[in-house]
């Protein structure tokens, strides 16, 4: 016959020389295995290698003249010194009060700032607007990643008020005598 | 005794629709990544509790790391435009060539003067890190203030304002990055990015 055999032709009888019936069917299990495992990794160097992104508002340093007025009790200095270490202070430079020398982490510079935040919602329980700033003081000595470390506690302890200022002479000297600058 | 006979029942299953969403999907993913360059300078970025992410269009990345400074903005279009512009202030023109191979790179640190060598030379070359000595920001030669203000200046001819992300390193020291912002700063740029990597929110 000259038509291709591709029914079983089991019906038929007689002493015809019939080739092996071979299955079409190729098993896929490997080739999906193979598709998946690259869509995995496909998606997840798409979605997952996306940076985040910290955003910093800085003050126009072109109107100079206005100085913020805060009272001394609800302004807090972070002073940013070498080797990973920090240095806090209540009220201005030239009398700062709980001079502290401190570390990052959950239990130390962390936990200064919601102390002080709540200090300071105690000594104006009336008035919710005035609530702690922080005013963050970089040394040449620290790091950027001290800078977006504390930036990222001021996040985390939700800190509405706070500012990158430079850092004054004295405060490098209080630095100093601590051993971190 | 008649015995129950179970039917035997072939094991295999019919894998052909499987497959096909499988490389459906794979298509689309391969098609919709973006290949991502080398970058010339490695930072190691420090983690922050930030989950927004950066979007990926109209964005300029200023790379701060080992004492040296690059920048790179999205948009292969807009860095033709961007070379010429900067060029036109430094008094140096380039060739539809060279506007080509700027356009293909994701961010670059060489002085101005440095450009045309720099564009000529071997890809492989250009990746290696210590090539590329960063773009001069002294009080001289200011030259990453008008990359800033130019591609600020191109990316809004485009269509859009663009967004100012520095990506620092870890180690870097903070003397460098004041100076980007406060090159940042003379612009009026007052509202920019740190890129930083994902860490967990601490528990409350």
């Amino acid at each position: 016959m000259a038509e291709l055999d591709t029914s079983g032709g089991g019906s038929k009888k007689g002493g015809k020389i019939r080739s092996k019936k071979q299955s079409t069917r190729v098993d896929l299990t490997a080739m999906v295995d193979l598709a998946f495992l690259l869509i995995t990794f496909f998606m997840l160097t798409t979605t997952l290698a996306k940076p985040q992104a910290m955003d910093l508002v800085m003050p126009d340093d072109s109107d100079k003249e206005e100085e913020l007025k805060v009272a001394d009790d609800r302004s807090m200095t972070i002073l940013l010194g070498s080797k990973d270490q920090v240095q806090w202070y209540m009220g201005k430079a030239s009398d700062p009060q709980n001079l502290t020398k401190d570390f990052f982490g959950a239990n130390n510079i962390r936990k200064a700032i919601y102390d002080m935040k709540e200090q300071v919602k105690k000594n104006y329980p009336d008035d919710p607007a005035k609530d702690l700033l922080i005013l963050i003081k970089p040394s040449d000595k620290s790091t950027y990643k001290n800078l977006v470390d504390i930036l990222d506690e001021m996040k985390v302890t939700d800190v509405k008020k706070y500012a990158i200022v430079d850092i004054l002479p004295v405060e490098i000297q209080s630095l100093t005598s601590s051993g971190i600058y | 005794m008649p015995r129950i006979k179970i039917g035997r029942k072939s094991t295999a299953i019919d894998m052909t629709a499987m497959c096909d969403v499988a490389f459906l999907l794979l298509t689309f993913f391969i098609l919709t990544a973006t290949a991502r360059q080398v970058d010339p300078l490695p930072v190691d970025m420090p983690s922050s509790t930030t989950q927004a992410k950066l979007p990926d269009l109209d964005v300029g990345t200023i790379s701060i790391g080992d004492g040296k400074v690059f920048m790179g903005i999205s948009g292969q279009h807009v860095r033709e435009a961007w070379l010429e512009k900067v060029g036109a202030n430094f008094g140096q023109g380039f060739s539809a060539a060279e506007k080509k191979e700027f356009s293909l790179l994701e961010s670059f640190g060489v002085p101005i003067q440095n450009m045309h060598e720099f564009l000529a030379a071997d890809p492989k070359l250009r990746a290696q890190p210590g090539f590329q000595p960063g773009i001069p920001l002294d009080t001289v030669k200011n030259e990453l203030f008008f990359w800033i203000i130019e591609a600020r200046r191109a990316t809004k001819e485009a269509g859009n304002d663009m967004r100012i992300a520095i990506k620092g390193d870890i180690k870097q020291e903070y003397p460098l990055v004041k100076e980007v912002i406060e090159i940042l700063q003379k612009q009026k740029v007052n509202n920019f990015s740190l890129i930083t990597a994902l860490e967990a929110a601490p528990k409350k």
